[in-house]
């Protein structure tokens, strides 16, 4: 950022490129770490989710088998399925798994659109403030009033049952909370007097936008960005039990949307549990790496 | 001609109570003139001072100078050029050549970045050098108002104390080579310890660097040798100006001798004059008919009370003063 | 009497950096009626010494004292409930600075000072609003002003509706921090003319906290200067103006401006103050101190009697004819660092 990379001898005779290996750990990907391992809730979390998140990627080579294979039909967990199968047959080891890929993509993809989606427009409306402001705000507002599953019926119906619309919709609604809190923060932020100084200095407000206040309210973004990937996987999966998943992609949701269409719900136990279980600790783990950030921006909440 | 021109300056704030308190109890929209047909001109290689109590409109005066608000009235030139007329780009080029220090050396720097970064803003943010040549010229910069650059380039403002801060500040201020450096109370809020320091060094910078500083304060004292003009500012407009020397040689404004005599002097024998005052009065909103001084002056007749007075020269050609009895105070 | 004997009181606060020792074996004394000032400025810790003193340090903060007493009473032995009942705002009280907005804006002035009188006391409700008649008096508010709301108020009255608070029941001591810090110079200088007067009437002694000396000059009786931490010097005002021993005190005379010399060079203290973690072995001044000696760098000098009631902790306290000739002079105070 600001010297060559080699070391250069400069009139004040600094050697810089060690310095640059330094700030880079202090700052960028060593800060995240320090921040989320920080607290046992980010540590749990993010533990959480690199198991699931290596499941995802190692996972066509640790199926046992293929998850469309139709094998023996509504066995119990045993040592050949450990997992048992479904009413047609499918190993749900193996359908796990590779829901667990089209979960964490969907959710990922979704969380990350809204977050990009609801923190610029909060930047913006609490930037400009006026027009803008107003304007923003009726739009998030309206996202607010917008009811979930008859919008997700809605356009499922009129686009079909496949997994792009389904993050189309989720981000549609997930942006908006994002929208509303990152404003406010913004708005105070804007008043301080280093980002009059910025301007004073030449800035522009695009460079001042996001030179100096996303900087400052990174925490808050890095947080909701967490919560919103936890808040889109949780949608993912209820959007799919609710039968309105794509039906050519296996995620936790449809395959608990499968058990119920199946009416096997009291006698497959297994087919419950570890759908279930996985959706509930990812979201979790999510949800603790989002408190791992909370706490950093709001010292007072460490060490409870 | 001026390196800067203000003519007739003004800036109005309107309140607007709520719809409820308007239906309730008919309150109307108040006007707040903070600062109020404010004239001077400034040259180069100059030093004005401009002095008075909070709520006298001087920081707002700073900051339509500095263009981070619109005047509401009257016409800033710098170099002849009216910059109430810029435009967003314009109005950026212009910061080139016009900088502000502020007052409070914490809350005018970027938290999250370091020193170098912060210094550096400008320039990159106006694209004015390469980054070679930006790195050169910060660093030097920091030399120059006392941070060595090997130590300080990468701490950040917490891990400094306020007089290094405030260094930080000039230097950003100074950087980018402006012509003209508005100073609003850069030293009120540092140790009195280290005060006269920062503002020699804001002298020395000033005098090698060539730029024109417009430094305000509610300190007298502290301007003394540093200040070439001063202007003395009461509710939004100015009621005294001339040279730094004569206006505190010889007051003639009552505000001004007020001021001068209220200074608390660091000496327990010294038993100071009870500025002549009428004192507190709680803070005034409306405009008045008549002088705004009015309402505390201890000499006010009739037709202070009714009609407000002009800034004219007073009896002696290096000052004027907005006072009806400007003749009878000698 | 004595209204409060202070010896040796530490705090060391215990920092995500390490310990911080913010107040270093501070002893002091407050006689009857004095006024005694704490002047200090940035990391002297005289603001950690006034929470001290009121309890109002937070649990990371390490508090410990030889001895800590309030016209006799033993202030250590006491546990914060009993302090709170019986001694906070009836026996010690706080004026806190303007900038502090210590006052409620949704409730009226004088509802705010009746209930905090009627909190610590067994008056009647009328009895409170004819106090707050009495304090107004004392003040110099109009009485109808405790009607207002505070931002009703200019800062001036704000800081007097806050003096007069501070001097409802009648305390002994009242602790004022920064009583002008934040106010216009006319509205300074009226509150300062105020104090002087409000002071003859009251019994209460005083100890104010501040940066600037020449409020200490208009209004103490006694000063004791403070340096990251310790006490550098204390002693009568007039003494320690007209003849400061300490090498802090020497430069803050120089740095501060006076009005009727304004042709006098005004010289900087180079540097900032240290941050000193506890059980240092120097002079808390040394890195800055135009006289050092390297003695100085290994040993924490002890408080020694220079005149009466007036003591010093420099180890050159008997040559401070020549320092104070030598301090007058701009080089001496050139990069001593």
């Amino acid at each position: 950022m600001h010297a060559p990379d080699h070391a250069v001898k400069q009139p004040f005779g600094l050697a810089v490129s060690r310095l640059r290996w330094r700030r880079l750990l202090e700052t960028g990907f060593g800060w995240h770490l320090r921040v989320v391992l920080g607290s046992w809730m980010g540590a749990t979390g993010l533990a959480i989710l690199l198991f699931f998140a290596v499941v995802g990627i190692v996972g066509p080579w640790i199926m046992p088998h293929d998850p469309w294979e139709m094998l023996e039909p509504l066995q119990a967990p045993s040592w050949r399925y450990p997992l048992g199968t479904s009413d047609l047959g499918y190993d749900l080891l193996s359908c796990l798994i590779e829901g667990t890929r089209s979960t964490l993509l969907i959710g990922l993809v979704s969380g990350f659109v809204s977050i990009v989606i609801g923190g610029n427009i909060g930047l913006l409306a609490g930037y400009y403030g006026g027009r803008v402001d107003q304007i923003l705000m009726r739009l998030t507002d309206v996202a607010y009033g917008m009811p979930f599953l008859p919008f997700v019926i809605v356009l499922i119906s009129l686009f079909g049952r496949s997994k792009y619309f389904l993050i189309l919709a989720i981000v549609a609604l997930v942006w908006r909370t994002s929208a509303r809190v990152i404003r406010a923060q913004t708005l105070s932020l804007s008043q301080r007097q280093f980002i009059r100084a910025a301007r004073a200095r030449g800035c522009s407000d695009m460079r001042i936008i996001y030179r100096h206040i996303v900087p400052n309210i990174m925490p808050l973004l890095l947080l909701y960005t967490a919560f919103n990937i936890a808040w889109a996987i949780g949608t993912e999966a209820s959007a799919s039990f609710l039968g309105f998943g794509d039906p050519s992609t296996i995620t936790w949701g449809t395959m608990l949307y499968d058990l119920w269409v199946s009416g096997d719900t009291r006698i497959a136990w297994w087919w419950f549990v570890s759908p279930s279980v996985c959706i509930v600790s990812l979201v979790t783990a999510l949800v603790f790496i989002s408190r791992a950030y909370e706490e950093h921006a709001n010292p007072r909440l460490r060490g409870r | 001609m001026a390196l800067l021109d203000v003519n007739s300056l003004s800036k109005r704030y309107e309140l607007r109570p709520s719809v409820l308190a308007r239906v309730l109890s008919g309150k109307r929209m108040r006007r707040i003139e903070a600062v109020r047909d404010v004239t001077f001109a400034l040259n180069e290689g100059e030093v004005l001072g401009i002095v008075g109590e909070s709520g006298c409109g001087k920081s707002t005066t700073c900051a339509m100078i500095a263009g981070l608000e619109p005047p509401s009235a009257g016409t800033i030139r710098f170099r002849g050029q009216d910059i109430g007329a810029f435009g967003a780009k314009a109005l950026r080029r212009y910061r080139r050549h016009v900088q502000i220090i502020f007052q409070d050396p914490f809350e005018s720097l970027n938290p999250r970045l370091q020193v170098f970064d912060q210094v550096a803003e400008g320039p990159r943010a106006l694209g004015l050098w390469s980054e070679a040549e930006t790195e050169q010229r910060v660093l030097r910069m920091l030399a120059d108002v006392g941070l060595p650059p090997a130590a300080y380039r990468n701490r950040f403002p917490h891990q400094m104390s306020g007089g290094e801060r405030q260094r930080v500040g000039i230097a950003s201020a100074l950087v980018s080579e402006p012509e003209l450096v508005i100073a609003d109370e850069p030293l009120s809020m540092l140790d009195v310890s280290i005060r006269a320091g920062i503002r020699d060094l804001l002298s020395e910078l000033a005098k090698r660097r060539r730029f024109s500083v417009i430094y305000v304060s509610h300190d007298l004292s502290i301007m003394k040798g540093f200040v070439h003009g001063l202007i003395v500012m009461y509710l939004g407009q100015i009621v005294e100006a001339g040279t730094f020397s004569s206006i505190v040689a010889n007051p003639q404004h009552p505000y001004t001798a007020a001021l001068l005599a209220a200074v608390p002097v660091p000496d327990p024998l010294f038993r100071r004059a009870v500025p002549d005052i009428v004192d507190d009065v709680a803070r005034p909103l409306a405009s008045l008919a008549g002088c705004r001084f009015a309402p505390r002056c201890r000499q006010a007749v009739d037709i202070c009370h009714r009609e407000p007075p002009e800034l004219a020269a007073s009896g002696n050609a290096a000052q004027s003063v907005r006072c009806h009895l400007r003749h009878r105070l000698q | 009497m004595t209204v409060l004997e202070a010896v040796n009181l530490r705090v060391v606060y215990h920092t995500a950096e390490g310990p911080l020792q913010a107040v270093d074996d501070v002893s002091f004394q407050v006689e009857g009626h004095d006024i005694f000032g704490i002047a200090g400025e940035s990391g002297s810790g005289k603001s950690t010494l006034m929470k001290l003193l009121l309890r109002l340090l937070p649990v990371t903060a390490e508090v410990s004292a030889d001895r800590l007493r309030y016209r006799g009473h033993d202030l250590l032995a006491m546990d914060d409930r009993s302090f709170r009942r019986q001694i906070l705002w009836k026996e010690i009280s706080l004026v806190p600075q303007t900038a502090q907005n210590a006052l409620n804006p949704v409730y009226r002035v004088g509802d705010q000072i009746m209930e905090a009188i009627q909190a610590h006391s067994t008056m009647s409700r009328r009895a409170a609003r004819l106090r707050v008649a009495e304090l107004f008096d004392i003040v110099g508010l109009e009485d109808r002003l405790a009607e207002s709301y505070p931002h009703q108020f200019s800062g001036g009255m704000r800081q007097r509706a806050m003096i007069a608070m501070s001097l409802a029941l009648d305390p002994g001591l009242i602790i004022m921090d920064e009583p002008t810090t934040g106010l216009d110079v006319l509205t300074q200088e009226r509150i300062l003319r105020n104090l002087r007067q409000m002071h003859a009437k009251m019994r209460s002694a005083i100890i104010l906290v501040t940066h600037d000396i020449a409020v200490i000059a208009e209004l103490c009786s006694h000063v004791g200067i403070m340096y990251a931490g310790r006490l550098v010097e204390q002693g009568p005002v007039r003494a320690m103006f007209q003849a400061p021993f300490h090498p802090y005190t020497l430069g803050l005379k120089n740095a501060f401006p006076d009005i009727r010399e304004m042709d006098r060079k005004l010289i900087s203290i180079p540097g900032s103050p240290p941050h000193l973690a506890p059980g240092a072995r120097s002079c808390s001044f040394a890195a800055r101190c135009p006289f050092v000696l390297p003695e100085c760098r290994d040993a924490r000098p002890r408080m020694q009697d220079v005149e009466a009631g007036h003591q010093v902790a420099c180890t050159r306290a008997g040559e401070a004819e020549e320092l104070r000739r030598l301090a007058r002079e701009r080089e001496t105070w050139r990069s001593s660092m």
